[in-house]
C-alpha cells in the first residue's frame, strides 16, 4: 500500500530510504556516532540503529549547537540519512546542518499522520514538492 | 523569507562561495522558523571550535569556508580542546588539527576568546540588541538575563550570521514571540546552583517551546545559578529562553520527586577520582568563592578548574589564581569541562562535578560516570 503524506520543504532535494522513526528528540553530537551513523545513546529508543541511507523521522534536535557539524560529518563520512523529517519543529541545528550537507529536510504538517509506521517501510522524501511517499509493508 | 536584491545576489554566489553558503544556511533557518525577513545583528558568538567535537569533517569545512569568508560584525569564539600554555596529554596530531581550526576562524576575523561565557568577559550591548549566539547556554543567558535578542543558534547558523551580519527575524528575535508558551511550577526549594541545573534539565526535557516561564526568579537567582540553569536547559532541549512572566498555559510541576529523578539519571557514581569545575567556564565571582574556601587547605584529589583566559588574568592580578593553584587546583584556560580531550575514560574512573551539563556529556559522550554535587559540598568534602 502506498501512502502520501504532505510536508513543508525546508531544504530541497529528493531522498529515498527505509524509514527510521522515533518519537524522541536526538542530540546529534552526543547520541549518534558520526563515523558509522549508528545511534550510540543506550537510553534512546534508536540505540544501535543506523541512520545511513534512511528517511529519519523524529521530533527535533536537542542540545548542543555543534550538532549541526555532526549532521555535516555524517554526510562527509557517507553515513547520513537520505532525508530528514521533523514532526514537532524544525530546529536551527537540524536546518543548518542539512543546508550545508545537502540533505533534503521537511516538516510534517500533521505530526500524528506518521504514527504507527513500520521501520521496514521504504519511502521517498520529495522535499521540493513537499511530499513523503511511503510504501507500507 | 524576503531577501533583498543584494541578498539574492549573494545567495547566487556573485560575492563568493562562502557568502553563498552562509545565505543558504540563513534561508533554511528562515523557512524552518517562518521568518519574514532578515534582521541586522551586532554580535555573533560561534561554537564548533573543539576538534574533539567537529572532527575532520568540520576542520575540512572550515579550511575551505575561510578561504573567502570574513566576518562583518564582532564575532567571538567558544572554547577549544585544551590550554596550549600548559603541558598536557594531548597528542601532536590533535594539537595540529586544533591549531588548523583556530587559524581558519582567525583568518575570518573572529576574536580568539575561547570562552563559553562571553557575557563574563565582554561589554554587553544594551537591552533589545539583536545578536546571534551559538553555545546554547550563552544564548539562553543572553535572552534571559541580559535582554539581548537571539535564537538558540547552531554553530553553523551563528557562523552564517557572523559573515552576513544578519539573522532570520523569527522566534526569539521577535519581541512579540518572547513570551512564554509553557510554564514549569517549582514546588521544591532551590538552594544552590545544582538545584537550578536540575530544574533546567527537567524543563528542557519537558517542553519544546522557545520560551518557558519558570517560577524561580527573584533576588535569589544570581549569575552562578543562572549559568547552571541555562546550561542544563540548553543541553536537555530546544528552549532558548526562560522568564518569570506568567502564562496561562498548563503548569508542569517540578517538585522533590522530579528533582530526585533528574539527579538519579545524571548522578551515576558515588565518588570520583577527578574534580572538574567549569561547564560553563567559571567567572571571577566563582573563582573568588573557591579561593575563600582553599585558605590553609589542599585539594584531596586532582582538580581541574576551567575558566576563560581573560578571567584567569584578572584572577592572577587579584592573587586569587595563585591561592587556588597553591591548594592544588589546576586552572585551565581556553577549554571547558565539557568535551575536552583532557578528561577521558582511560585516565579517570569517575568525575566529581557540580555541572548538570557536564554530567550529561561525561555520561553520554566521554562515557565516564559522574558524582554530582553542589560546589560548596564539593569544596567541603575535598579540601583538607
Amino acid at each position: 500500500m502506498i501512502e502520501y503524506v504532505k510536508c513543508k520543504k525546508i531544504v530541497g532535494g529528493v531522498g529515498t530510504g527505509r524509514i527510521v522513526y522515533t518519537k524522541y528528540p536526538l542530540n546529534f553530537l552526543s547520541s549518534v556516532d558520526a563515523h558509522t551513523g549508528v545511534v550510540s545513546d543506550p537510553s534512546h529508543d534508536l540505540m544501535g540503529i543506523s541512520l545511513k541511507n534512511s528517511i529519519l523521522i523524529f521530533p527535533n534536535a536537542i542540545g548542543s549547537s555543534v550538532g549541526a557539524y555532526s549532521i555535516f560529518a555524517l554526510k562527509s563520512y557517507g553515513v547520513a540519512p537520505s532525508g530528514i523529517i521533523c514532526t514537532i519543529k524544525v530546529d536551527i541545528t537540524t536546518a543548518s546542518g542539512c543546508a550545508i550537507a545537502d540533505i533534503p529536510l521537511a516538516q510534517t504538517i500533521k505530526g500524528d499522520q506518521l504514527q504507527g509506521l513500520s521501520d521496514n517501510s521504504e519511502a521517498i522524501l520529495d522535499a521540493n514538492n513537499g511530499s513523503l511517499k511511503i510504501n507500507k509493508v | 523569507m524576503h531577501l533583498s536584491k543584494q541578498d539574492e545576489k549573494a545567495l547566487d554566489g556573485e560575492f563568493g562561495s562562502s557568502l553563498s553558503v552562509a545565505y543558504r544556511i540563513l534561508l533554511a533557518i528562515g523557512e524552518a522558523t517562518e521568518a519574514e525577513k532578515l534582521v541586522s545583528i551586532k554580535w555573533a558568538h560561534i561554537s564548533g571550535v573543539n576538534y574533539n567535537t567537529i572532527g575532520d569533517a568540520g576542520l575540512k569545512f572550515l579550511t575551505e569556508f575561510s578561504k573567502d569568508a570574513r566576518v562583518s560584525v564582532q564575532t567571538t569564539l567558544n572554547p577549544m580542546g585544551y590550554d596550549k600554555h600548559k603541558k598536557s596529554i594531548i597528542s601532536d596530531e590533535f594539537q595540529n588539527k586544533q591549531t588548523s581550526i583556530v587559524k581558519s576562524y582567525m583568518k575570518m576575523g573572529i576574536l580568539p576568546s575561547f570562552s563559553c561565557v562571553p557575557y563574563e568577559i565582554f561589554d554587553m550591548p544594551r537591552k533589545g540588541t539583536h545578536v546571534s549566539f551559538a553555545e546554547s547556554s550563552a544564548a539562553i543567558m543572553a535572552n534571559s538575563m541580559y535582554g539581548l535578542l537571539t535564537n538558540k543558534e547552531s554553530a553553523l547558523s551563528a557562523l552564517a550570521s557572523a559573515i552576513t551580519g544578519k539573522a532570520p527575524y523569527s522566534e526569539l528575535h521577535n519581541e512579540e514571540l518572547r513570551r512564554p508558551t509553557a510554564q514549569v511550577g517549582v514546588d521544591t526549594p532551590l538552594s544552590n546552583e545544582l538545584d537550578y541545573g536540575l530544574l533546567g534539565y527537567f524543563a528542557g526535557n519537558a517542553i519544546s517551546n522557545s520560551c518557558v516561564s519558570l517560577g524561580c526568579h527573584g533576588k535569589d537567582l544570581n549569575i552562578m545559578k543562572a549559568k547552571s540553569l541555562s546550561a542544563a536547559l540548553g543541553t536537555a532541549g530546544s528552549c532558548g529562553m526562560f522568564t518569570q512572566e506568567e502564562t496561562n498555559s498548563e503548569k508542569i510541576g517540578f517538585g522533590k520527586k522530579e528533582k530526585d529523578t533528574v539527579r538519579d539519571e545524571l548522578n551515576t557514581t558515588d565518588n570520583g577520582d577527578l574534580i572538574a569545575l567549569g561547564s560553563p567556564q567559571l567567572g571571577i565571582n566563582e573563582l573568588e568563592l573557591i579561593s575563600k574556601s582553599v585558605v590553609g587547605k589542599k585539594f584531596s584529589k586532582p582538580c581541574m578548574i576551567f575558566c576563560p583566559r581573560a578571567i584567569f588574568n584578572e584572577a592572577f592580578k587579584l592573587g586569587i589564581a595563585q591561592q587556588i593553584e597553591n591548594a592544588g587546583g589546576n586552572l585551565i584556560c581556553d577549554a571547558c569541562t565539557c568535551l575536552t580531550p583532557l578528561i577521558t575514560s582511560d585516565e579517570y574512573d569517575g568525575i566529581i562535578t557540580n555541572s548538570t551539563k557536564g554530567s550529561y556529556y561525561f555520561n553520554k559522550f566521554n562515557r565516564i560516570p559522574v558524582c554530582l554535587k553542589d560546589l560548596k559540598t564539593i569544596l567541603k568534602e575535598h579540601l583538607k
